[in-house]
C-alpha cells in the first residue's frame, strides 16, 4: 500500500509533461506549425552525442540552483535571490582566483571557498532583515537581486578590469590560471570526438548527497523540516526560530555559492557581463519540478536542460524555439496543482485505509 | 496645579513636539531634502519635472500596490503581481500598436486578469501554496510575453524577441488652468517655483509637478484610487471581500460565496496589475521591452505593505518609491545629494540609539553616518550602477523600518476549504 501510494505521487510531473506537451502541440498547431515533425526533430537534435554533453554540463549548475533554493524551501522560505547570489560568490571568486598562485587542489579549493562564503554573507542580509525587521524574504531577496546586480557591474567595470581607452572589450576579470580549472572528464572516460564533459559533474553529485544529509539526517535539518511544517510545534521542541532562519538563509546561499563553480572553472575562466546568468530562477523551477528531492531534482534539471538544449534546433527549422519557454513554465504551473491534487488524495486514501483499520477492529 | 496650567498654555506647542516626536522619521527628511534642494548642484531634488516624473513612475506600482490589496484582502497573497503586469505590458502593447492607447489600456487589463484568474485556479480551487502559485505566475507570464511577442510581430521589419513596435500612446494631457498653466493661461505654481524661495518654490513645484501635463491615462489611473478606497470601505462587496479575508468561516455562515470572492479579489488584482503594466508602456516607454517592469509589480507589493493594507497608504508608499525611481532616472546629481541625507538619518539614528543606551547600534550608526558623509565629500557623481537600484534600496529600507507596526488580513495566506474549520 505504502509503495503504491508513493507511486503516485510520481504520477504529478508525468500528468504535468503530458499537459505541457498538449498545451505546446495546441499553440504550435494555432501559428501553424507541425507539432509532431517539430517534436521529432527536438529529439533528434537532443539525442545527438554533442547534445547530451551539453546537457549534462548545463545541468549541474542548474542542480545546485535547485538545491540551494531547495534548503530554503523546506524550512518554508523562499530564496528568490539565488540569482545575484551565485554571481556575487562568482565575480569574486573570479576575482580572486586569478589574483594568486597556488597549487591546483588548493587554488579551487580557495576558489570554492570564497564563493560558498560571499554568497553566504549575501543571503544572510535577507535573513537578517526577516528576524530583525521583519522584512518577507520574497520582497527582500528579490530588492537584493536588483542591488546586487547593481554592486557587481560596479565592482566588475571599475575594481576588477582596468579599462584601457579606446578598447571596446567588454568588463571581465582576468582568466584563471590552469591551476584553477576542473579538469574534463573526456579523458577520465575515454570520451573522443565530444564536446568536454565537465569535471564538476561529480561535484555536483556530492552536493546533492551533501544537501540529502545536512537535511534528513542531522538534526539541524529536522529542526529546518519541524520549522517549515509547523514552525508552532518546532519552537515548542527547542528550535530558535530566528537562528534557524538565518542559518537557513546562509545555506541556502552557501550551496548559491556553488552554482557559479562549474562554469566558472569549467569553461568560462573569467567573469564577464555575459558570464550565465538566469541560473537562479531555473533553480527555482527546478526545485518545484522536483520536490526538493536530491534526485528528484537531478531529473528536473535534466529535463529542463534537454529542452533548453532541443529548442536551440528550432530557430534553423523556423519554429519560434520560445515555445521551450512556455513548455517549462506550463510544467511549473501544472507539476504544482498536480502535487497539490495527488497530496490530497493520498491524504484522503489514508484516512480511509486508517478508518479502516479502526472498524475492523 | 502650576504646572499643569503652564502646560496648557504651551499644549499647542506641546501638541506640536509629539507630532514630531511621533512622525520623525517622515518629517525630518522632507526638511532635509528641501534643505539640500537649496544648493544648486541638487535642485533637481525638488523641482516641478522631478514631481511630474515621480507621480508618472508612481502610478505603476500603485495600481500594482491596489491591486495587491484586492487580492490580500480576500486572504490570497499575490506574489504574481509581478507576472500579471508583464502580461499588462505584453497585452497593453500589442492592441495599442493595432488599435490604439485606450484598447492598450482595456487589453491590459484583461490580460492580467486572467493571469489572475490563473492565479485564483491554482490557489483557491487547488490550494496550492500561494506564493509557489504567484512565483509560478511570474516564471509563466515571462515565457508567455517572450512567445507571443516573436509570434505576434513575426513580419513586422524591426522583429525582435524582447522588443514591441513602436506604440504611440499619445492620448492628450491636461494642465490645470491658471495654477499649473493649462489652456495657455499664466502658471502661478511655475511663477512661486522661479521665484526660488526656499520652501515656497519647493512645495510650488511639487503641486505644478502634479498638476501639469498629466496625461488622461494617468488621470484615469489616479481616479481608481479613491474608487479603490470607496469600494472596500463603503460597499457592501467590500465588507464582503474584508470579511473573507478576515474571517472566512464567518461570512460562510452568513451566505457570502468565499470562493467567489476571492476568484473576484484575485482577478481585480490581476486587473489592476495589467493596468500598471500598459501604463508603463503607453506613458513611459512607447515601447514594449522585456523585463520593463524591472520589479515594480514587487514595489507594488511593498508599498501595499508599507501602506498597511490601505488604499491611502498605498498611495503614499507608491509615491515615496516613484520619487526614488524619479531621480535615478532624471539627475545623477539628486541621486548624489542623497548620500547626505542617508548620512544626517544615520546620525539622527545614532543620538536616537544613544538616548536608549544601545552604545554598540548607536556607535555603528555614527561610523555609517561619517563613511556616507566621507563618500559624499570625496565624490562628485554616484556611480550610474548605484543610481539604477536606487529604488530597490529605499524599498529596502523603508520596509525595514516600517513594518513592525503592521495588520494584515487575520487569513492571508491561508488555505480555506469550504466546510472545514479553520
Amino acid at each position: 500500500m505504502k509503495l503504491s501510494l508513493k507511486l503516485t505521487t510520481l504520477l504529478a510531473p508525468v500528468f504535468a509533461i503530458i499537459v505541457a506537451f498538449s498545451l505546446s502541440t495546441i499553440m504550435l498547431y494555432l501559428i501553424g506549425e507541425d507539432p509532431i515533425e517539430t517534436f521529432k526533430i527536438m529529439y533528434d537534435y537532443g539525442k545527438t552525442g554533442k547534445s547530451i554533453v551539453s546537457i549534462l554540463n548545463r545541468s549541474v549548475p542548474l542542480y545546485i540552483s535547485a538545491v540551494a533554493v531547495a534548503v530554503g524551501f523546506k524550512m518554508g522560505l523562499f530564496n528568490i535571490g539565488v540569482e545575484s547570489q551565485y554571481l556575487m560568490g562568482a565575480l569574486l571568486s573570479a576575482a580572486l582566483g586569478a589574483a594568486v598562485a597556488l597549487p591546483s587542489f588548493l587554488h579551487i579549493t580557495l576558489i570554492i571557498f570564497v564563493a560558498v562564503i560571499s554568497s553566504a554573507f549575501w543571503a544572510a542580509i535577507a535573513g537578517y532583515l526577516k528576524v530583525k525587521k521583519g522584512v518577507h524574504e520574497v520582497i527582500s531577496t528579490i530588492m537584493l537581486n536588483y542591488i546586487g546586480t547593481g554592486i557587481i557591474a560596479y565592482l566588475l567595470a571599475n575594481i576588477f578590469f582596468e579599462k584601457v581607452e579606446l578598447s571596446t572589450t567588454a568588463p571581465q576579470t582576468d582568466l584563471l590560471p590552469e591551476t584553477a580549472r576542473i579538469p574534463s572528464l573526456n579523458a577520465f572516460l575515454g570520451i573522443e570526438d565530444l564536446p568536454n564533459l565537465h569535471g564538476f559533474i561529480i561535484g555536483a553529485v556530492f552536493i546533492g548527497i551533501l544537501y540529502y544529509w545536512i537535511v534528513w539526517k542531522t538534526s539541524l535539518g529536522f529542526d529546518l523540516r519541524a520549522t517549515g511544517s509547523s514552525p508552532m510545534a518546532a519552537k515548542f521542541s527547542g528550535a530558535n526560530p530566528a537562528r534557524l532562519t538565518i542559518l537557513a538563509m546562509m545555506i541556502s546561499g552557501a550551496f548559491a555559492g556553488l552554482v557559479g563553480i562549474a562554469p566558472l572553472t569549467g569553461y568560462f575562466f573569467k567573469y564577464t557581463t555575459d558570464f550565465p546568468s538566469g541560473l537562479g530562477f531555473a533553480g527555482i523551477t527546478v526545485a518545484l519540478l522536483g520536490r526538493n528531492h536530491p534526485v528528484g531534482m537531478a531529473l528536473g534539471a535534466i529535463l529542463l536542460s534537454f529542452l533548453e538544449r532541443s529548442a536551440q534546433i528550432l530557430d534553423l527549422k523556423d519554429v519560434p524555439k520560445e515555445i521551450e519557454k512556455i513548455m517549462q513554465a506550463v510544467i511549473v504551473l501544472t507539476v504544482v496543482v498536480a502535487y497539490e491534487v495527488v497530496k490530497r488524495y493520498v491524504t484522503n486514501r489514508q484516512i480511509k485505509e486508517a478508518s479502516k483499520v479502526i472498524a475492523d477492529d | 496645579m502650576l504646572q499643569i496650567g503652564k502646560l496648557k498654555k504651551h499644549r499647542k506647542l506641546l501638541l506640536m513636539i509629539n507630532f514630531v516626536k511621533k512622525h520623525y522619521l517622515i518629517i525630518l527628511p522632507i526638511v532635509f531634502i528641501v534643505l539640500i534642494a537649496q544648493m544648486d548642484k541638487y535642485d533637481q531634488l525638488t523641482t516641478s519635472g522631478t514631481f511630474g516624473a515621480a507621480i508618472r513612475l508612481a502610478i505603476p506600482i500603485c495600481l500594482a500596490g491596489l491591486g495587491g490589496m484586492f487580492s490580500e484582502r480576500t486572504g490570497i497573497v499575490n506574489i504574481g503581481l509581478e507576472g500579471m503586469m508583464i502580461m499588462g505590458t505584453w497585452f497593453g502593447a500589442w492592441a495599442a500598436w493595432l488599435y490604439g492607447p485606450w484598447y492598450g489600456i482595456v487589453a491590459g487589463i484583461l490580460g492580467g486578469a486572467l493571469f489572475g484568474l490563473i492565479h485564483a485556479v491554482g490557489t483557491v480551487t487547488f490550494q496550492v501554496d500561494h506564493i509557489v502559485s504567484g512565483v509560478a505566475i511570474n516564471i509563466l507570464a515571462a515565457g508567455v510575453a517572450r512567445f507571443l511577442n516573436v509570434v505576434a510581430y513575426a513580419d513586422q521589419p524591426t522583429q525582435s524577441s524582447t522588443q514591441s513596435p513602436r506604440i504611440d500612446g499619445d492620448v492628450g494631457d491636461f494642465s490645470l488652468p491658471y495654477l499649473s498653466g493649462g489652456a495657455d493661461t499664466p502658471s502661478f505654481f511655475g511663477y512661486l517655483q522661479d521665484l526660488n524661495y526656499p520652501f515656497i518654490s519647493d512645495i510650488a513645484g511639487l503641486l505644478l509637478g502634479a498638476t501639469s501635463n498629466l496625461s488622461y491615462i494617468s488621470i484615469f489611473a489616479l481616479s481608481l484610487i479613491p474608487v479603490a478606497a470607496w469600494v472596500l470601505w463603503s460597499t457592501p462587496f467590500g465588507l464582503q471581500m474584508r470579511s473573507v479575508g478576515e474571517l472566512p468561516t464567518g461570512s460562510e455562515s452568513l451566505g457570502v460565496n468565499v470562493y467567489l470572492m476571492k476568484y473576484i479579489g484575485v482577478m481585480i488584482s490581476g486587473g489592476f496589475a495589467g493596468l500598471a503594466g500598459a501604463y508603463l508602456v503607453l506613458e513611459s516607454s512607447g515601447i514594449y521591452r522585456e523585463g520593463q517592469t524591472a520589479g515594480r509589480g514587487f514595489i507594488g507589493l511593498a508599498s501595499l505593505i508599507f501602506g498597511n493594507y490601505r488604499p491611502f497608504g498605498i498611495f503614499m508608499g507608491s509615491g515615496l518609491f516613484g520619487y526614488a525611481d524619479a531621480l535615478q532616472l532624471r539627475s545623477d546629481d539628486a541621486v548624489h545629494g542623497l548620500l547626505i541625507l542617508i548620512s544626517l538619518i544615520l546620525f539622527i539614528f545614532a543620538i536616537k540609539q544613544l538616548i536608549e543606551k544601545k552604545y554598540i547600534n548607536s556607535s555603528l550608526s555614527i561610523a555609517l553616518s561619517i563613511g556616507f558623509l566621507v563618500w559624499f565629500l570625496n565624490s562628485e557623481t554616484v556611480p550610474s550602477e548605484f543610481v539604477y537600484f536606487t529604488p530597490h534600496l529605499t524599498t529596502l529600507i523603508v520596509l525595514s523600518s516600517a513594518s513592525q507596526k503592521l495588520r494584515m488580513p487575520q487569513k492571508l495566506g491561508h488555505p480555506y476549504r469550504k466546510g472545514e474549520l479553520n
